[in-house]
């Protein structure tokens, strides 16, 4: 057996640390989860869309007549049953629920049915007759640049097709290229990719007999889905319930709310029949919101001793025909720059036009995959043109504990030096970089990322999570939050916290999550906040909660009980005066030790000074008395902080994960076959909660990473989409994913729950640009391009061989 | 409307059914054996596995009518009552399971594996998954699962 906790500081916890299987899992080996659509209702209506053959055209009309009239069809909807759009971003909510004058893109919704059968409902679709004037589309971000009389989105006043641009700059980049002994650049492009979850997007919704709905919906965003939904339906929100079932992988592309959610309530409420809705997998890639097709140039400024001088990157990205996530996607391409080097000046601008293909929106790595990719392979450059050897110096680069960063960012904890220096060691890459025979060849890139956004997407002023813990009179420990397990683990994290702050074994603890009756408020799984924000909030709640139980035990025993000098968490666990940090006095954090001269263990609640104890029950009972019931909340907010500009909040988080690969490749200069031989990987999440799950994290990283390295691309036709299904749409198998090797690697934050930062997401990024650069090591050749497929490879060994190594 | 009479998970069930159902409709629909996912219904992704005459099968391609005379397996019939099979304990041990939506298929896979071949070599494990996607675990886990599980069931074995 191999022992995961091995090369982890032992710090004496039971349950924190230990490599525990997801509270889940048994139920899904066993088939018993259910997931969305696994869930039967009585008697549900079957729901079907008929989507946009045209990527861009007008509606002249839609007639429905022969649908409705068909044995068996219940309902039809169409873009003018619906007012209001709605979207993820309160500042882009541009997407209406079916679409009204305009088609946009190959595959938007036009209209929908609801019928006895499925079969009904696909019959009465062909019954539909729309009329389509069709008008010149724009597919090409460059050409949605240029001027235009009819842009996608005339609401926003605009004579061409951007949606968002953003230019920031910091420091003076004339004098940062100047400092430089070297300066590269190079044109990059990446195609759009998808997020490829296997369980389609689905939604079922219950109506009861006063009109109120239970939408039980493949969602990372249920709170998000509560709010879009009440508005775009006009019903208060206490009228709808969301609820997230087992779900089968999100990557981002569950986390906006979708047009199929509202047509699927709204079906329910006019028609007062419980209806259920399931996608196709190719609905799934004409829905898309995947990673943003990308054209990008940077210049990177690079000095022997200092560092990185300057810089400056120019980016367009495709949004396709909605805004979803896109104004963060926008800041994240440049913002997520910031680490894990110092830059000291530094210059962005990105633009995300509006074009006629499916939009896009966030996935894994959110934003900051494509720019890492560009940075990584310019630093790459830059040391080799400088003779410096790019591991060593990525070590020397990367950021000190407790700094900030150019844009202000709070940078705490950072590990992840020793586990490069490990990962350099163990791969013995001294005696491979730049040595190996031609076509082997071996690589490194670095990367960071934010553990949760510091401010929320819709202002206001609750906290980022809230949860809540009950204990019911035989000690059994229920805790309730609205984070939303997508596959990743987040109940199993939240029930490990309280567990361990109460000292009961796991199984005692249930946990609730993701229902928007019974569940506290958190905004969801995506910018990997769960960990951090859903955990803390758990751990406070869990805090509170042994407060009063130490409370109970001490009228027991009839002790005096414990004075903490500290108020209740989480009040004081920031010091939140002012919003630059005090590094010399370091942070209170939200992760103070909650020593208080009790031990919880073996159902016993022990005074450690007088060596008395009750058992954890009779402290129960104890505290029961009052109010009959025992209940707490915990909550967690960011602390203030930021720089004063415009736009300074973008990329802002209370802790930042760090990581870096080692990738050994071989290249098969005939075929311009790439193989992934193996993969180091170093990853600080913090103190690692739970390594079986964090190491799940990062080989399914791994997995998307080469994905997006050396196959995916959606690809596109005149907006029309060429491959939605994965015969074509090609994803990795175990043949092509690598060895894995990871480093133990870790830091102790110190307002992580237990230490803890993100172990999602910011893994991804770099094993792409270290797979480009183990390339070069093996056969001379810089791809710019995504994916690196064979066909570049060669045409790239071909012009290499010409002489002119111009990709 | 045809009458089918097909033994699933050692129990015997006969509906009446159309022509053109397939047998992960059946199973999930008529049955209501909800285990088995469907990732795209048309041959793609594999999570639709099932046994079928002691074969993995992609049920969403397989007729309900195609499938009688031959017993059906699922992912409900694994496990016998709350003894879970090597390949499920060993799934669950070494943190195969994510989301979870490729599992039940993952384990219909590792069972077939182990049932014809007790010392599966690497690439052997890998071939027998290859067939249904996962997205989120790099399959890494899921090999060493299958790999754990033959260890476990040799011992088992040889005593
Ligand atoms: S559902 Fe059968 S292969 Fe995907
Ligand atoms: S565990 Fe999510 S697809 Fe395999």
């Amino acid at each position: 057996m191999v022992d995961l906790t091995k090369g982890y500081p032992d710090k004496g916890y039971k349950i924190i640390g230990k490599p525990v299987p997801l509270m889940d899992s048994r139920a899904k080996v066993m088939g018993q989860a259910l997931y969305t659509d696994d869930i039967r209702l009585h008697n549900p209506l079957t729901i079907k869309i008929l989507r946009s053959p045209h990527a861009s055209a007008n509606i002249l009309s839609v007639d429905v007549s022969e649908a409705l009239a068909l044995k068996g069809v219940k309902g039809v909807l169409t873009g003018a049953d619906f007012k209001n759009t709605f979207g993820v971003l309160t500042i882009s909510k541009d997407e209406p629920a079916l679409a009204r004058d305009v088609v946009r893109y190959e595959g938007e919704p036009v209209a929908a049915v609801a019928a006895e059968t499925a079969e009904i409902a696909a019959r009465a679709l062909d019954l539909i007759k729309v009329d389509y004037a069709l008008t010149d589309g724009v597919f090409d971000s460059r050409k949605a640049l240029k001027p235009t009389e009819h842009p996608l989105h005339p609401e926003l006043g605009r004579k061409n097709n951007l949606h968002k641009k953003v230019v920031q700059e910091f420091g003076d980049m004339a004098q940062g290229f100047e400092a430089a002994d070297v300066v590269v650049e190079k044109r990059f492009r990446f195609a759009s990719i998808n997020h490829a979850f296997t369980e389609p997007h689905a939604t079922q919704v219950e109506i009861d007999n006063k009109g109120n709905i239970t939408v039980y919906s493949a969602t990372q965003v249920p709170h998000y889905l509560h709010m879009a939904m009440a508005e775009v339906l006009e019903i208060p929100e206490h009228r709808i319930r969301i609820i997230k079932p087992h779900l089968g992988g999100g990557f981002g592309g569950k986390s906006d709310p979708f047009p199929h959610e509202m047509i699927a309530a709204k079906f329910a409420l006019d028609l007062g029949r419980n209806v259920k809705l399931k996608f196709s997998r190719e609905e799934v890639f004409f829905s898309h919101h995947g990673r943003h097709q990308t054209d990008l140039t940077m210049k990177l400024g690079f000095s022997k001793d200092k560092g990185i001088t300057a810089l400056g990157l120019d980016t367009l990205i495709d949004g396709g025909a909605y805004g979803s996530f896109g104004i963060v996607t926008t800041y994240y391409n440049g913002v997520l720059l910031q680490g894990p080097y110092k830059v000291p000046n530094f210059r962005f601008h990105v633009e995300r036009l509006y074009t006629n293909k499916p939009m896009c929106g966030a996935m894994r790595g959110h934003g900051g995959v494509n720019p890492r990719f560009a940075s990584e392979v310019l630093l790459d450059m830059a040391c080799a043109e400088t003779g410096l050897d790019p591991a060593e110096t990525r070590l020397k680069m990367i950021h000190k504990e407790n700094t900030l960063t150019t844009n202000e960012y709070r940078v705490t904890s950072v590990g992840l030096r020793n586990g490069l220096t490990e990962a350099i060691r163990r791969t013995n890459w001294h005696d491979k970089h730049d040595k190996l025979p031609f076509g082997k060849g071996i690589g490194v890139a670095c990367g960071f990322f934010i553990s949760g956004s510091a401010l929320p997407i819709h202002w206001n002023k609750l906290p980022a999570s809230t949860v809540r813990i009950t204990i019911d009179h035989d000690g059994g420990v229920t805790v309730f939050s609205g984070a939303t397990d997508i596959g990743q683990g987040s109940d199993t994290m939240l029930a490990q916290m309280a567990a361990e702050v109460l000292g009961q074994p796991l199984e005692n603890v249930k946990v609730i999550s993701a229902d928007t009756r019974t569940t506290p408020v958190d905004l969801g799984s995506y910018s990997s906040r769960v960990t951090f924000m859903a955990g803390n909030a758990s751990r406070n709640a869990a805090i509170r909660m042994r407060r009063l139980l130490v409370q109970a035990a001490c009228e027991l025993m009839e002790m005096i009980p414990p004075k903490y000098d500290r108020p209740e968490p989480p009040e004081d666990f920031f010091r939140q005066g002012g919003r630059k940090p005090d590094f010399e006095k370091g942070f209170l954090g939200a992760n103070p030790d909650y020593t208080d001269g009790f031990i919880f263990e073996d159902g016993l609640i022990r005074s450690e000074k007088h060596n008395a104890s009750v058992t954890f029950l009779e402290a129960v009972e104890k505290a029961l008395e009052q109010e009959g019931i025992l209940q707490v909340s915990g909550t967690y907010r960011a602390p203030k902080m930021g720089g004063k500009f415009k736009g300074s909040g973008a990329g802002l988080s209370p802790s930042y994960s760090f990581t870096a690969f080692i990738v050994e490749v071989t290249v098969d200069p005939e075929t311009g076959f790439i193989k992934v031989d193996k993969a180091t990987c170093a990853h600080d999440c913090g103190f690692p909660l739970n390594p079986l799950a964090v190491n799940g994290q990062i080989e399914g990283c791994i997995h998307m990473g080469l994905g997006q390295a050396l196959m995916e691309e959606m690809i596109y036709d005149n907006g029309a989409t060429q491959n939605p299904s994965f015969l074509e749409y090609k994803i990795p198998s175990a043949f092509e994913q690598p060895e894995v090797d990871i480093v133990p690697t870790y830091s102790d934050d110190s307002e992580g729950p237990f230490g803890a930062k993100e172990a999602g997401e910011g893994i991804l990024a770099p094993i792409i640009p270290a797979i480009a650069n183990a390339v070069y090591d093996a056969v001379g050749i810089r791809l710019t391009q995504l994916p690196m497929r064979p066909d570049r490879v060669v045409a790239a060994l071909e012009r290499e061989q010409k002489g002119g190594a111009k990709a | 409307m045809k009458i089918l009479t097909l033994t699933i998970n050692d129990v015997s069930h006969s509906k009446a059914v159309p022509p053109t159902m397939t047998l992960l409709d059946f199973l999930r629909d008529e049955v209501g054996l909800t285990g088995t996912k469907n990732g795209c219904d048309s041959g793609e992704c594999g999570c639709c596995t099932v046994m079928v005459g002691g074969k993995p099968m992609l049920s969403c391609l397989m007729l309900a009518l195609d499938a009688e005379g031959h017993e059906v397996t699922t992912i409900e019939g694994i496990a016998k009552g709350n003894d879970l099979h090597p390949v499920q304990e060993a799934m669950v041990e070494k943190g195969a399971i994510q989301c979870g939506y490729c599992t039940p298929a993952m384990v219909i896979n590792g069972v077939h594996l182990l049932d014809n071949n007790d010392s599966p070599t690497d690439d052997e494990v890998k071939e027998c998954i290859s067939a249904t996607v996962c997205r989120c675990t790099g399959y890494n886990s899921i090999e060493r699962a299958i790999h754990s599980a033959a260890e476990k069931m040799r011992e088992k074995q040889h005593g």
